[in-house]
């Protein structure tokens, strides 16, 4: 490469035109910050106001501890406790679902990679067509099965099709195509070691990161999930939070001025939100890195 | 068209390892399997059975369809979908490639990650905690952004949530929560466009715009196909947004917005469900299609 052409685009980029590119693109970028963190600070500041602060005073500041301590005494005493548990339930529902889901997802995404069997490929097939579909189309037939046998009302209902999670399996599948030679596992059968003691031995401790990252979107995922729970657990002691925190909406007069005494106010459904977000959240902060590497791993294997 | 038969696996397989590894692969995908028939194969075949049966499980032909599709609400709330992921797929691939290429082409260093975590964050209000939030955003007596929604001529939360708007509103909500993930998806896309196609074009003469549109668009597009099914998937599922909705209208916006609540109406309200399970089997039908096309054309999902 030439010198001068080297030094054209850094004459460029010190002309006025390209500055003021830099700042279109800059303030486009900035504009997108506010959008997506406003709500979000928001949100942690109105759990801090009373409901007259939250109307009259400026949306961005902050309330008192005094607010915010009487808002979760008041969130607490709605129906005895009631969001506690909401929160329970999700992290009973959430965890069973997440030990089944990877003793399950595993090994069936590590058979589909490293062993062969009739009828493989159309399992993969299929598996990618389930991954595809939206699972909300099944949410209504599933009630019809589960009913049928009799599950509809415990937490069976919701934790059984939570771990059904082909997503995991395929990312299984990828990472042990890419990620774990073949022959590694054909040197541990010839010295004698059983498939199982294959899967045990060798390829396990080598999918740490694909266990953490299933883990993870499957824990999320089940976390969040509204139609499922609100269609399995009308019952409110078993419903998991976010269905509980969506029932608190008829409870809040500004939304439904019909509400009695029983009334949930604004700042205090604001820090219900939270409660019901934080676990994802903490999750989020810690698996960001994971997080990216396998929404790019679930795509391809190059 | 990447479904081609694995040559790899099987031609290697040692003969006498063989029939081993087959069991054992068996008994490893057993318990998956049986999740995948109990609840994929299953409810799918419960579903066409409900779908041409009557109460009584007389076959009935096509009647539960023909009977849905001239419920009143049917074809506006399968109207609503369609109308929502127009708005939903079209700023999602507009916005998300823009800001990928913005923040790769402004190479802001340690500033950019920071940006793309901010992005990210709604993520984690997924689901009913995003619509919560923003009911709150669109209340002109509590919104942080009220004096916009003043000057934009909404003045209570009843005009802001005028049925005409609905599905815009639905699709902030989901820009908001779910497009950090795929700007940051993009933009590892963007870096791992090879450094010397980015350079030839430089040396061609090609601008930033050029660069963008010939060189770099092309090579995210298939990431952009694989952002849009899933986006598809996602959208056409619309429930918990127009439901809590109507929770918070005390059920004048969001009723019977989207063919979900449709479904969730026919079985629940109206105890019809034949008819819940007919609407059930359309929306199968369109996405199992649009899955399947996806995955034997796009040349996307290497099932070797």
């Amino acid at each position: 490469m030439s010198r001068t052409r080297h030094g054209e685009p850094r004459r460029r980029r010190r002309s006025p035109q390209h500055v003021a590119s830099r700042l279109l693109a800059g303030s486009v970028l900035t504009v997108f910050v506010v959008f997506f963190v406003l709500p979000v600070l928001w949100l942690l500041l109105a759990a801090t106001k009373t409901d007259q602060q939250l109307v009259h005073d400026n949306p961005l500041t902050f309330g008192s501890w005094h607010a915010f301590k009487a808002n979760w005494h008041a969130l607490t005493a709605f129906q005895d406790n009631a969001i506690l548990l909401w929160l329970r339930n999700s992290a009973v529902y959430a965890a069973i679902s997440l030990v089944i889901t990877l003793c399950l997802a595993i090994p069936a995404g590590y058979a589909l990679a490293m062993t062969e069997f009739r009828g493989r490929r159309t399992l993969l097939i299929a598996t990618l067509v389930v991954m595809l579909m939206p699972n909300a189309t099944l949410v209504v037939p599933l009630f019809l099965e589960l009913n049928a046998v009799h599950l509809i009302g415990t937490m069976w209902s919701i934790i059984l099709p939570y771990s059904f999670y082909p997503f995991g399996v395929y990312l299984t599948y990828i990472y042990f195509t890419t990620a774990v030679p073949k022959d590694l596992l054909a040197a541990a059968r010839m010295d004698g070691c059983s498939e199982f003691g294959v899967f045990r031995h060798i390829a396990l401790p080598l999918a740490t990161p694909v266990i953490a990252l299933v883990g993870f979107f499957s824990f999320v995922a089940n976390w969040t999930n509204y139609f499922l729970p609100y269609v399995m657990l009308p019952d409110s002691d078993q419903m998991p939070i976010q269905v509980g925190v969506g029932s608190l909406l008829s409870n809040v007069p500004s939304f439904n001025p019909t509400v009695g005494t029983l009334a949930i106010q604004r700042p205090q459904l604001a820090l219900a939100t939270l409660v019901a977000i934080t676990p994802v959240l903490v999750v989020f902060l810690f698996a960001q890195r994971f997080l990216v590497s396998g929404m790019l791993a679930g795509a391809t294997k190059e | 068209m990447t479904l081609t038969p694995s040559s790899a696996g099987s031609v290697r397989g040692r003969p006498r390892g063989t029939s081993r590894q087959s069991r054992a692969g068996v008994a490893f995908v057993a318990g998956y399997v049986l999740l995948l028939v109990a609840f994929g194969v299953l409810p799918t075949c419960y579903a066409i059975y409900f779908a041409f049966t009557d109460a009584g499980g007389a076959f009935t032909g096509i009647s539960n369809f023909v009977t849905t599709a001239q419920d009143f609400r049917f074809v506006d709330s399968l109207s609503h979908v369609a109308l929502y992921l127009v708005f939903w797929l079209v700023s999602l691939v507009v916005f998300v490639v823009v800001l990928a290429l913005l923040l790769h082409k402004l190479s802001l260093g340690p500033l950019s990650q920071a940006l793309r975590f901010l992005y990210y964050i709604p993520g984690a209000l997924a689901g009913a905690a995003s619509v919560l939030v923003w009911l709150f955003m669109l209340d002109p007596t509590v919104s942080p952004v009220s004096s916009l929604l003043e000057t934009l001529g909404f003045h209570t939360f009843g005009e802001v949530i005028a049925p005409g708007n609905l599905a815009l509103l639905f699709t902030i909500i989901a820009f908001w929560t779910g497009a950090g993930g795929w700007i940051v998806v993009m933009y590892g896309a963007l870096n791992n466009i090879p450094k010397d196609v980015m350079e030839a074009a430089r040396i061609d003469g090609a601008n930033g715009w050029q660069t963008a549109w010939r060189v770099q668009i092309p090579m995210l597009r298939k990431w952009i196909v694989y952002m849009v099914i899933l986006a598809f998937a996602g959208g056409a599922q619309l429930f918990v947004e127009p439901q809590l909705l109507s929770l918070a209208s005390t059920g004048v916006a969001g009723r019977d917005y989207s063919l979900n609540q449709l479904t969730y109406d026919f079985a629940f309200q109206m105890n019809n469900i034949n008819g819940a399970a007919a609407v059930s089997v359309e929306l199968l039908v369109v996405s199992v299609s649009v899955a399947g096309v996806f995955v034997a054309r796009s040349g996307f999902f290497d099932a070797d």
